[in-house]
């Protein structure tokens, strides 16, 4: 069900291009987005899919940066256990405008590294890369020279995020417990005498009341609801 | 609605469409309750679905092969949603009546034109609408916020208890909502609202109106209606004595031109999109198009203003959860209560509220690089903003459904020199001649949009929210976005008693083609602070059965 990254088809194996081989109207196959699809999005999701984005170098240094901006706690599991990479890998190829910067930031983790420590970013201990976070994780703080590289972090944590509070554990750390047929009845009166709020008065008899969603509505003349 | 009500009086009907079709109802069709986590995006939006992945809309602003041009350094962005319903099936189901003065607007404020009919016209054609489509609201006796045939409104949602709190202290109204959610059912073939805020992706049980489901589907199922898909109407065809035969049609299955021929021809491509093809419907008998002489095809376009604001709660930091999706929109919204006798700008506005702890999906958690400093700890020190780690996680969750905002949504002046017309030298896939934009703001909107961020920072500051962002100023027109982003077009094709001025008669048939006519808002004179919809469809209603009673008649 997650998103796996997987090349489910035989499309681009077979060397076809997408416009020779005309995909049924109706095929779901594995990963693209579920759902009524135009034959461009199916096809396009399908590209996307087949392709690779990350060097297997790149992965690594963004598995590790994922890692400790959304790590495993008491609650909850850490980004790169809930596929937070394979998102953001998706992501790269769908949004390509995107690609060159985060490129540039994944490049520059190894040039801070070497300054820092004369070795790349993969081969750090864990201490090390934290100080390198360090220098880019806090706008207010980080030294002008790094600005760049803050902008970038920036762009690496909103993605992380992203890719982790739209998954199943990602709902449930955050506590969202909608998505389901229910029946809507007001804010629960606990909430409301909390925060001081009553319903006016004038509405109480018009608000709907889940018990009269049996009858067909009707009308009197005067427009009033009278079932 | 012209499908079902003209099938209904016993007509064939052919509907072509440029998109294609789908059934909400059906799984293999369904994005409604699908998590984040059946996208590979997680719900982000694309060039054809620039509502979300899950959205109903397909099209947007930017269609491959389906370019439009400028002119004058015009900034016009032109929404076209290519499927069977249309618009109707990502709209926000914001069903507003106009009122009476809103049909009068010259009479009242001197700029513009008046409606040729009047909110009486109209009036029997909305309680039929209300009927059987289905809107809930609450009865208040505005006079120029007409009531209607309402169902039982939902109950507030907690940002909107703030901010009205915030609104009464302004002495601003905010009343229920009235969108087209059926609470309580109409009929037996429609369902109702389970309350997944979902309405925008299609409702498998049909509980929101969309033109598809509710009126096209069951006209098809009833009567002698045929609906040809992917089928890209070029022109409408005219025979010598400059009588309409039909239409010609690229079908985008074979890329081949197509001719049907019918008794009458209605279109309901969009305002513009109508427009384009009466444009385009040049023959011997109609040199400049059908109302290409009127001097206002294509003129008068105007959409809605609109523009945003958004604060977030102390109070609502570390709020208690419970479902709180409720119905696909707000809950309640602020009708307009200025006098624009006293105002600078002539026209108003209503006001949209949204907020309250929506679905995670594409986007959650993000600029925490500037958000975390709302987290307050027990001295009150905010947090430092950005950081990474379990203390972020933490603080993400905490501001959880603490953001809200509000939007205005505004009457523009239409102005003759607000148009569409064909640019002559682009053509788009299908060879189709495309539409040149000439459009710009003007103080009236300009000024109309100072005073919604006034109201904003009155309302939210009075509820207890904190601003966020800055006030914008006259270097942004105070935010006032570029026109087509509200995606409620009209004017293209307007009504007038005189063939000089306008395009169609006050029952949107052609001045110049009596078996023409003009169903979606290209017709209005003027739009009102009120979303186009209901208008729509009434309207529609309305010449539907002006249509039946000329061909009764023979007269067509």
């Amino acid at each position: 069900m997650l998103f796996t990254g997987s090349i489910g088809t035989g499309l681009l194996l077979t060397g076809c291009s997408p416009e020779e081989q005309a995909l049924p109207q109706n095929a779901v196959l594995a990963g693209g987005t579920k759902g009524y699809r135009t034959k461009e999005e199916r096809m396009r999701d399908q590209e996307l899919l087949s392709e690779t984005f990350f060097t297997d170098v790149e992965r690594k240094k963004l598995t590790t940066m994922v890692d400790i901006i959304m790590p495993k706690d008491d609650e909850s599991p850490a980004a790169s256990e809930i596929g937070v990479v394979d998102f953001m890998e998706f992501m790269m190829k769908d949004q390509q405008y995107n690609q060159t910067r985060m490129r540039g930031g994944l490049m520059w983790l190894d040039f801070e590294a070497d300054e820092k420590y004369g070795k790349s970013f993969n081969e750090l201990s864990q201490d090390q890369v934290i100080a390198i976070v360090e220098e880019v994780a806090w706008p207010a703080k980080a030294k002008p020279e790094y600005q760049g590289a803050v902008s970038w972090f920036n762009m690496v944590r909103d993605m992380t995020c992203s890719g982790y509070f739209s998954t199943e554990p990602g709902w449930k750390y955050i506590g969202y417990v909608g998505n389901k047929p229910n029946v809507w009845d007001g804010v629960p009166q606990e909430v409301m005498d909390k925060h001081g709020f009553k319903l006016e008065e004038k509405y109480l008899s018009i608000y709907l009341k889940p018990d009269d969603r049996g009858t067909i509505a009707e009308w009197d003349d005067a427009g009033n609801l009278i079932a | 609605m012209a499908s079902k009500i003209l099938s209904e009086a016993g007509l064939s009907v052919a509907v072509v469409e440029a998109g294609e079709d789908f059934d909400p109802a059906k799984d293999e069709d369904r994005t409604q309750l699908r998590p984040p986590w059946e996208s590979p995006r997680r719900g982000a939006s694309t060039r054809i679905r620039p509502f979300g992945d899950f959205d109903a809309a397909i099209g947007g602003w930017d269609i491959e092969g389906e370019p439009y041009t400028h002119k004058n350094g015009t900034k016009f962005d032109w929404f076209r949603s290519r499927m069977v319903g249309g618009r109707t099936n990502h709209w926000g189901r914001i069903s507003l009546r106009f009122g009476p003065d809103d049909f009068k607007r010259a009479s009242i404020d001197g700029l513009g034109d008046d409606w040729p009919i009047g909110y009486d016209d109209l009036k029997p054609y909305y309680d039929k609408v209300d009927k059987l489509i289905g809107i809930f609201g609450s009865k208040e006796g505005i006079r120029n916020e007409p009531d209607g045939l309402f169902l039982p409104p939902p109950k507030p949602r907690l940002h909107e208890l703030f901010m009205k709190k915030g609104a009464d202290k302004a002495n601003i109204p905010m009343i229920p909502s009235r969108l087209s959610i059926l609470t309580k059912p109409i009929n037996k073939d429609r369902g109702v609202c389970f309350f997944c805020a979902q309405c925008n992706r299609g409702c498998q049980v049909y509980a929101d109106f969309s033109a598809g489901t509710c009126l096209l589907h069951p006209a098809m199922k009833k009567g002698k209606v045929d609906l040809f898909t992917s089928s890209m109407v070029r022109k409408v065809n005219l025979d010598e004595k400059g009588k309409a035969t039909g239409v010609s049609f690229i079908s985008k299955a074979d890329m081949k031109e197509y001719k049907l021929n019918s008794r009458v021809v209605v279109l309901g491509a969009s305002a513009c999109e109508s427009a384009r093809i009466l444009m385009n419907s040049k023959s011997k008998s109609h040199p400049n198009g059908i109302g290409g002489d009127s001097n206002a095809l294509g003129r008068y376009l105007h959409d809605s203003t609109g523009s945003d604001r958004m604060a977030i709660l102390p109070d609502l930091v570390d709020r208690k959860r419970y479902n709180e999706d409720g119905v696909g929109g707000l809950h309640m919204y602020t009708p307009w209560w200025g006098d624009n006798k006293k105002l600078n700008f002539a026209r108003g506005y209503h006001i949209e509220y949204w907020g309250g702890m929506s679905q995670p999906a594409y986007g959650t958690g993000g600029s925490m690089n500037s958000m975390r400093q709302y987290i307050k700890d027990e001295f009150g020190q905010p947090s430092q903003n950005g950081g990474y780690g379990a203390g972020l996680k933490k603080d993400i969750r905490s501001l959880y459904g603490s953001t809200l905002g509000m939007s205005g949504r505004g009457e523009s002046v239409p102005r003759h020199d607000n148009y569409c017309e064909i640019d002559p030298t682009v053509v788009d896939k299908f060879g189709i001649p495309v539409l040149r934009f000439n459009y710009n703001w003007t103080d009236q909107e300009i000024l109309q949009a100072k005073h919604m961020h006034e109201t904003f920072e009155e309302i939210l500051t009075g509820s207890g929210a904190t601003l966020l962002g800055t006030k914008p100023g006259p270097e942004t027109n105070y935010g006032l976005l570029d026109p087509g982003k509200i995606i409620h077009e009209v004017g293209t094709t307007r009504m007038g008693n005189d063939p000089k001025t306008s395009v169609v008669n006050s029952n949107c048939q052609a001045h110049d083609c009596a078996n023409v006519f003009v169903v979606d808002a290209g017709p209005f004179v003027s739009q009102a602070d009120k979303n186009p919809t209901w208008t729509i469809l009434a309207l529609s209603w309305r010449t539907s059965e002006y249509i039946v009673d000329q061909l009764n008649k023979k007269n067509i």
